[in-house]
């Protein structure tokens, strides 16, 4: 965890009282509906379908079980006692009273949180990878870079009204689970040749209804340079992105727009003057940071627990849980823990005050008091040792947290969707749990194999509908709730955009079309370890097609080739 | 009396504000007084603007590039930046790039839909000068003045980054 300074939580307590001078002005009639709308949501306060919803952010993925108290504490005094874990790293609260948040702001800020930036046209909660500083194949610890984000993005005066929201993603690991190819921009920390740290620098990566992976602007740049360097990239946007459509606002559309060799040489051009100027970074400052990192007090350990290795011969069940479910660690003895917040029945990163409860009492026995958020929706315990496993997991699986799924079918991703979302086509929820009923025998899922399922209830993707291995998308027939369906997206490194199957199905024909698609992929795979994706790549999205719609029994008319940009 | 807020006071503004016409075309220039024209106005009337007494400004549209006027410094007592909205940010960057790279040292007035809530952006972006909105109450505007107390970026009023006062020069300053 970074653990605030003097200055850091002064800065965070401002912010509260600026809020909550804001509401009451609001509430008193002296600043206007329009004016309320902007500030409230740099302070992460939608008004949704039927209430505020509050986005509270958790800055880089990682939070200490006493912040996952106080956000049970908030849960249940605030809300109706339970929280929406976002794809983004952040948490939901979907029933808080505007009058109220100025509490929920302070109460956040006791424990060192916030919800600044967290929505609006500004620049957003900074992400990374879910595994940083314990991943296995880890080049550069991004969380350090990711806090010196924080502070530089938090409140910066120049770019608080940016033509629209702006995402920072950072890797630095070779395989990318930050997903750097489709944010605002993508950095990817590494090393040149000398050993010295840098970062490649993507920019116009996006989903939405256009979307795009991000073009490198940028092959090594040095780290001192890294703020001055997003100053450059921040400022061409903010003067040059378009403001006249909000469809076209964001910087992928400039790049586009502008051709990314154009982009790159306006950023060039900015940079010469902003380069070596006071916003270069400073290695006492990477220090100072580094230093206010806590981190585990690891045990030196065999490389292999032999409890564990015992137990998993033992329990077929325990074994299921470990392959999905286990993940390997840079230190001997210990791995990471993904609790799977994907339960049949239960909508996608939802959890209740006492699940926060319990899971931070885990954390505290069996992980240092860390956890983290990944954009999948799950809580992660990152520093488990091997020998505690068994344990963790049979009071995991009393939790309903044990669900062996991760990498699986129904590891799906959802947003929130007509249930909660006024911007809906179609709902989510419902679609996810579905799915998830159909195929809830494990050993099927489990033959099925690694498989991406990620559900959006409108083009704005919130669900990532676009890079998972199979895209359920509403879209809106006639006032009816309609499902399209693609395939072939994938994240990470090989990020891919799904190609659309054909026309779109209806609510209760999803599962049945999932069904066909997995039927199909069983019958063509080379092997086990040929997985779906794989097989959409080797044999092209016709077969699947011809599959689900029977031939020529409905045309397509040619829209299954398009991106799904609706 | 029209009020704006400068040097975080409450002081009388004096000076008239010419905008051009839904057509576009220039207004009038009035015998004596002090006037802020439009760049469109400058550039079309630059010589009767230098001939004429009175003080001079210029203001700058969100979509002017400030580039433009950066020869010209030397003929304005005041530049203001229009904000159509106040959460169009290119007046934010118009502003810092007048102060820290074309070196403006003049009056920075901000005009247009300048709201309390935006001040503290505004004057850490260069801005010294704020006309609000009809309606803002600028004496209780303030107060914005101190909204934070502290700041982590490089700005205008203090280029040293909060980072580079923590760890190099002697112990983190205050705004107050
Ligand atoms: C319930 C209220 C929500 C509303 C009103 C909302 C609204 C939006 C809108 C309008 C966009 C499109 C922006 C653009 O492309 O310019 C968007 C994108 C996005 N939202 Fe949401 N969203 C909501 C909830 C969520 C949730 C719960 C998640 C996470 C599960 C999420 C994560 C994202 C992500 C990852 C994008 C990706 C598109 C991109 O950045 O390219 N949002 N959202
Ligand atoms: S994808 Fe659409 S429906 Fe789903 S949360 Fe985002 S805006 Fe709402």
């Amino acid at each position: 965890m970074y653990i605030y300074d003097e200055i850091d939580q002064r800065i965070v307590d401002d912010r509260v009282n600026q809020f909550r001078d804001q509401t009451r002005r609001f509430l008193a009639g002296s600043l206007s509906e329009d004016d309320f709308r902007p500030l409230r949501l740099q302070n992460g306060l939608y008004i949704q379908r039927f209430a505020p919803m509050l986005r509270v952010a958790i800055p880089y993925g990682l939070l200490g079980s006493h912040q996952l108290r106080a956000l049970a504490y908030i849960a249940r005094k605030w809300d109706r006692g339970y929280g929406h874990f976002s794809t983004r790293q952040n948490i939901q609260f979907n029933w808080p009273k505007l009058e109220e948040v100025p509490d929920i702001l302070a109460k956040l800020a006791t424990v060192q949180m916030h919800a600044i930036q967290t929505s609006g046209n500004c620049i957003r909660n900074t992400t990374t990878d879910h595994f940083a500083g314990v991943a296995a194949d880890e080049v550069i610890d991004p969380l350090v870079w990711c806090e010196i984000i924080r502070q530089w993005s938090a409140f910066h005066p120049e770019f608080a009204f940016l033509p629209r929201k702006f995402k920072i993603a950072v890797s630095g690991a070779e395989k990318d689970r930050a997903a750097i190819q489709v944010h605002d921009i993508g950095l990817q920390a590494t090393q040149d040749e000398q050993g010295n740290i840098c970062f490649r620098v993507l920019v116009g990566g996006g989903l939405g209804r256009t979307p795009i992976i991000g073009t490198e602007i940028c092959a090594f740049l040095p780290w001192q340079h890294l703020l001055s360097y997003l100053d450059a990239v921040l400022r061409v946007y903010n003067r040059y992105g378009r403001r006249d459509n909000k469809y076209k606002a964001r910087i992928k559309i400039l790049v586009k727009e502008l051709k990314p060799e154009v982009f790159r040489a306006e950023v060039e051009a900015e940079w010469a003057h902003l380069k070596d100027g006071p916003a270069t970074l400073v290695a006492q400052e990477v220090e100072r940071i580094t230093k206010r990192f806590t981190r585990p007090a690891y045990q030196k350990l065999d490389a292999l627990a032999s409890g564990y290795v015992l137990a998993l011969g033992r329990d077929k069940a325990f074994a299921n849980w470990a392959r999905r479910n286990v993940h390997s660690h840079k230190v001997a003895g210990y791995a990471a823990v993904t609790l799977s917040l994907k339960k049949t029945g239960v909508p996608p990163g939802d959890v209740t005050a006492d699940q926060m409860d319990a899971i931070a009492d885990l954390a505290d026995r069996y992980s240092f008091g860390e956890l983290r958020v990944s954009h999948e929706q799950n809580l992660i315990l990152a520093d488990v040792r091997q020998a505690d496993l068994f344990e963790l997991w049979q009071q995991a699986r009393e939790l309903g947290l044990a669900t062996p799924n991760i990498g699986l079918l129904t590891n799906i991703i959802a947003c929130p969707g007509g249930d909660f979302c006024s911007l809906a086509n179609a709902k989510s929820i419902p679609v996810a749990e579905a799915i998830a009923q159909r195929f809830d025998d494990l050993d099927y899922l489990h033959d099925i194999g690694e498989l991406d399922l990620n559900i959006s209830g409108c083009m704005n993707s919130c669900g990532h509908h676009h890079v998972g291995h199979i895209g359920v998308l509403g879209v809106d027939k006639h006032g009816a709730e309609f499902y399209q369906i693609s395939i072939g997206g994938a994240q990470g490194n090989d990020a891919a955009l799904g190609k659309v199957l054909g026309p779109s199905v209806s609510q209760s024909e999803v599962p049945d079309v999932i069904e066909k698609l997995i039927d199909l992929y069983l019958e063509r795979r080379d092997s086990a370890e040929e997985r779906f994706v794989d097989v959409v790549r080797r044999i092209g999205i016709e077969p699947f097609k011809e599959h689900v719609y029977g031939g020529h029994h409905k045309k397509p008319a040619g829209r299954g080739e398009q991106l799904a940009v609706a | 009396m029209a009020v704006i807020i400068k040097n975080q006071q409450v002081a009388a503004n004096n000076w008239l504000l010419l905008r051009p016409g839904a057509d576009k075309s220039l207004p009038a220039l009035p015998p004596a007084g002090d006037v802020i024209v439009s760049l469109a106005q400058w550039t079309a009337q630059r010589d009767a603007l230098l001939a004429r007494g009175g003080h001079l400004g210029v203001w700058l549209a969100n979509t002017d590039d400030p580039a433009v006027i950066a020869g010209d410094l030397k003929h304005f007592e005041l530049i203001a930046v229009d904000f159509p909205h106040f959460t169009d940010g290119r007046g934010y960057s118009i502003g810092r790039l007048l102060r820290e790279r074309y070196g403006w040292q003049g009056e920075l007035r901000a005009i247009g839909d300048v709201i309390r809530d935006v001040i503290f952006y505004l004057s850490r972006c260069g801005f010294d000068a704020f006309e609000l909105k009809a309606g803002e109450d600028a004496q209780a505007a303030l107060s914005a003045f101190g909204d934070f107390s502290e700041a982590y970026q490089t700005s205008v009023e203090r280029p040293q980054p909060l980072f580079r006062r923590r760890v190099l020069g002697g112990g983190p300053a205050t705004t107050q």
